[in-house]
């Protein structure tokens, strides 16, 4: 199997999976709308988890655009996030206060599309001076810019007054229906649905996927491997490490829009320090650079503390334990020697496909 | 201009834990080449500790603070053997996983053994307050006796990595890792004496940060880490008197910045002014410059 089709079946398999848990979830929705609350197959509380784990699926996915195919590391991502969940609430509320308009879809598409654009706008504003810098000094600045984000957040309160926007910082005293409220985060008329979410979820993996496998991602990839020499070969390495970083800020927009509009309150302080970090814990444990790893990791991170409740208190103690237990398994030769024979063994014929490379 | 004068003093002394908890970082760094996300929490540890033993077990401060430099001693090193060690070899990014599921694993077992409700750490250093000038300028003993123990840490730290054998053993390590296998040093020992000893200072830097900010809890290392981490780089990374000068100037900038530009902004300052710093000099106030090559 060449190189090319390798790849094409990789994505295929990404893509068609994403579609056939949605065709499966769609279903098993409808199956559960028409029939009392103890024949439903899905509980209510793994139904509530179906918005965000789309959303975290997308920001695992874009973040790994960053840190695995561009090869920087990003800890501010969910600044992004929380741009475009701020944003899409503003853009819902004024559009239903000072517009009235009632359709819930267009609000929705509206309110994710301004997100992605604001938070694209401000990973433009962020990439300029971030990505001068290399290594960890680079990963301190996002850090940094995803803390002041947070914090100015805190301090923004907007009102609409028909069909004007009142803005005002620090300054609570602006007159209008109040949609941000300072720290005391937004209260919403929630919108988000399924639907939106895998179709987020598909439109990202098609993105991200088509701008690995094209001339631009390999570019970026080039970067990645040595920036030295990609510039010496004529790559504009700015270029393309900006074109990574916006693509991964405007996803990340449309996936906060979403998940800001999915709960009744949402506060600024929500999008920390801890979720940046968080979802890099996606991306490192799926897989640097995998973006199917990504998937699943992100889907099975966030419903493995929801499942662990049992546990009650020593609950995230036991997340924190399998946290390192897996980085110190999926790290340790003698386990991955064993990996490696085993997939051996099972796949008998790709050591003689590996043995006529040479 | 009393007030700046106190407000300064504050400041100082906010960095000089800050510049303690920095230090922490930037060894481990300038060794092991990664980023202990754990440091914070250790901090917490050791505040718990010496609040543990001056106030249920009954112990004299100085024994209190004692007690609760071995325990986070004890803790950096068995933190480094379990979880950091076995992933020498591995990409810097799964020993930052590590590191963090190592702090998520400190704050839930803080959370289990010591519950989520805020504890008040009692006034341990007792000295007082200091009038100055006529009673306009008032400063705290718990905050001269930050900027002392800073002074003197930094002294015996500059000298300790200048003259001793152990101290120079740490700096080739630093400078290179297999060249100074080849000279027979003891790389893991090594390693282990760094962790050990910024374990060490985490515990006196959790004394100081609850001497002068009394809310302990499960959280309380988190924030001050990540203000430390970001003195460290400030500094520059894997400079010791880099970490003294951004931790100082760092608490100096969010206290006269919350005092003098908004409250609500404090922390969007500090980050602010990094930011800039790097602009300026993309390695920090005295990070060595390293050259590239393809």
């Amino acid at each position: 199997m060449s190189v090319k089709q390798k790849k094409l079946i990789y994505n295929l398999v990404t893509i068609g999976l994403v579609a056939a848990a949605w065709l499966i979830f769609t279903l098993l929705l409808n199956h559960d709308a028409g029939v009392p609350r103890k024949e439903r197959i899905l509980s209510s509380s793994m139904k509530d988890q179906l918005i965000p784990i789309c959303c975290w699926i997308v920001m695992a996915v874009s973040l790994n655009l960053v840190v695995g195919i561009s090869g920087e590391l990003s800890l501010g991502h969910a600044g992004f996030m929380s741009i475009g969940a701020f944003t899409g609430i503003v853009v819902s509320g004024w559009l239903l206060n000072g517009f009235a308009v009632e359709d819930a879809t267009l609000r929705l598409v509206l309110a994710m599309v301004a997100g992605g654009l604001t938070a694209g706008i401000a990973g433009v504003l962020i990439g300029i001076p971030v990505l001068r810098l290399r290594g960890d000094y680079l990963a301190i600045v996002t850090l940094a810019f995803g803390e002041i984000i947070k914090n100015v957040l805190n301090c923004v309160y907007v009102a609409a007054d028909g069909r004007h926007l009142n803005l005002g910082f620090i300054n609570n005293n602006i007159a209008g229906t109040m949609l941000l409220n300072g720290p005391n985060g937004a209260k919403v008329k929630t919108i988000a649905t399924v639907n939106a979410g895998f179709i987020l979820v598909l439109i990202t993996l098609v993105i991200v996927l088509n701008l690995i496998n094209s001339r631009s991602g390999r570019a970026i990839m080039a970067v990645r491997d040595n920036r030295i020499a990609a510039e010496s070969m004529g790559v504009p390495v700015t270029k393309y490490k900006m074109m990574a970083f916006v693509t991964a800020a405007t996803l990340a927009g449309m996936a906060g829009a979403l998940y800001g509009l999915n709960f009744a309150t949402l506060l600024p302080t929500k999008f920390s320090f801890n979720e940046s970090i968080n979802v890099l814990v996606f991306v490192v444990l799926g897989g640097i650079g995998n973006i199917l790893g990504s998937v699943i990791s992100a889907t099975a991170l966030t419903i493995l503390p929801e499942k662990l409740r049992f546990l009650q208190n020593y609950r995230m103690l036991v997340y924190a334990v399998v946290l390192i237990v897996v980085m110190l398994a999926t790290n340790n030769r003698t386990i991955r020697a064993w990996f490696n024979t085993l997939s051996e063994r099972l796949r008998p014929g790709k050591r003689e496909e590996a043995k006529s490379h040479e | 201009m009393m007030a700046f004068l106190s407000n300064l003093v504050n400041g100082i002394s906010l960095g000089s834990i800050y510049a303690i908890i920095a230090l922490g970082y930037t060894m481990v760094y300038g060794i092991a080449k990664m980023l202990n996300f754990a440091h914070g929490d250790v901090i917490m540890v050791g505040a718990y500790i010496a609040f543990c033993a001056a106030q249920y077990w009954g112990f004299p401060p100085v024994l209190a603070l004692l007690v609760a430099m071995a325990v986070c001693t004890l803790l950096g090193v068995t933190i480094e053997k379990l979880a950091y060690a076995p992933l020498r070899q591995a990409t810097s990014l799964a020993v930052l996983i590590t590191a963090i599921g190592m702090s998520y694993l400190l704050q839930n077992l803080a959370l289990l053994i010591w519950g989520a409700n805020p504890k008040v750490f009692p006034d341990l250093i007792g000295l007082g307050s200091i009038a100055l000038f006529d009673g306009q300028l008032v400063v705290k003993g718990a905050t001269l006796v930050t900027i002392a123990a800073n002074i003197v840490i930094m002294v015996a730290l500059t000298l300790f990595t200048a003259r001793t054998k152990m101290g120079k053993a740490m700096r080739c390590v630093s400078e290179d890792r297999g060249a100074a296998e080849l000279m027979g040093i003891h790389v893991n020992g090594t390693i282990s004496l760094t962790f050990a000893i910024g374990s060490f200072l985490a515990a006196i830097a959790g004394f100081l940060l609850c001497s002068s900010y009394p809310v302990l809890q499960p959280t309380t290392g988190s924030m001050p880490g990540i203000k430390a981490f970001t003195a460290a780089v400030f500094g520059g990374i894997g400079s010791i008197p880099g970490a003294m000068v951004g931790g100082v100037l760092l608490g100096v900038i969010e206290i006269l910045g919350k005092a003098y530009i908004s409250t609500e902004l404090g922390d969007a300052i500090v980050f602010a002014v990094l930011i800039i710093v790097l602009l300026v000099r993309p390695t920090g106030l005295m990070g060595k410059a390293t050259r590239e090559k393809v």
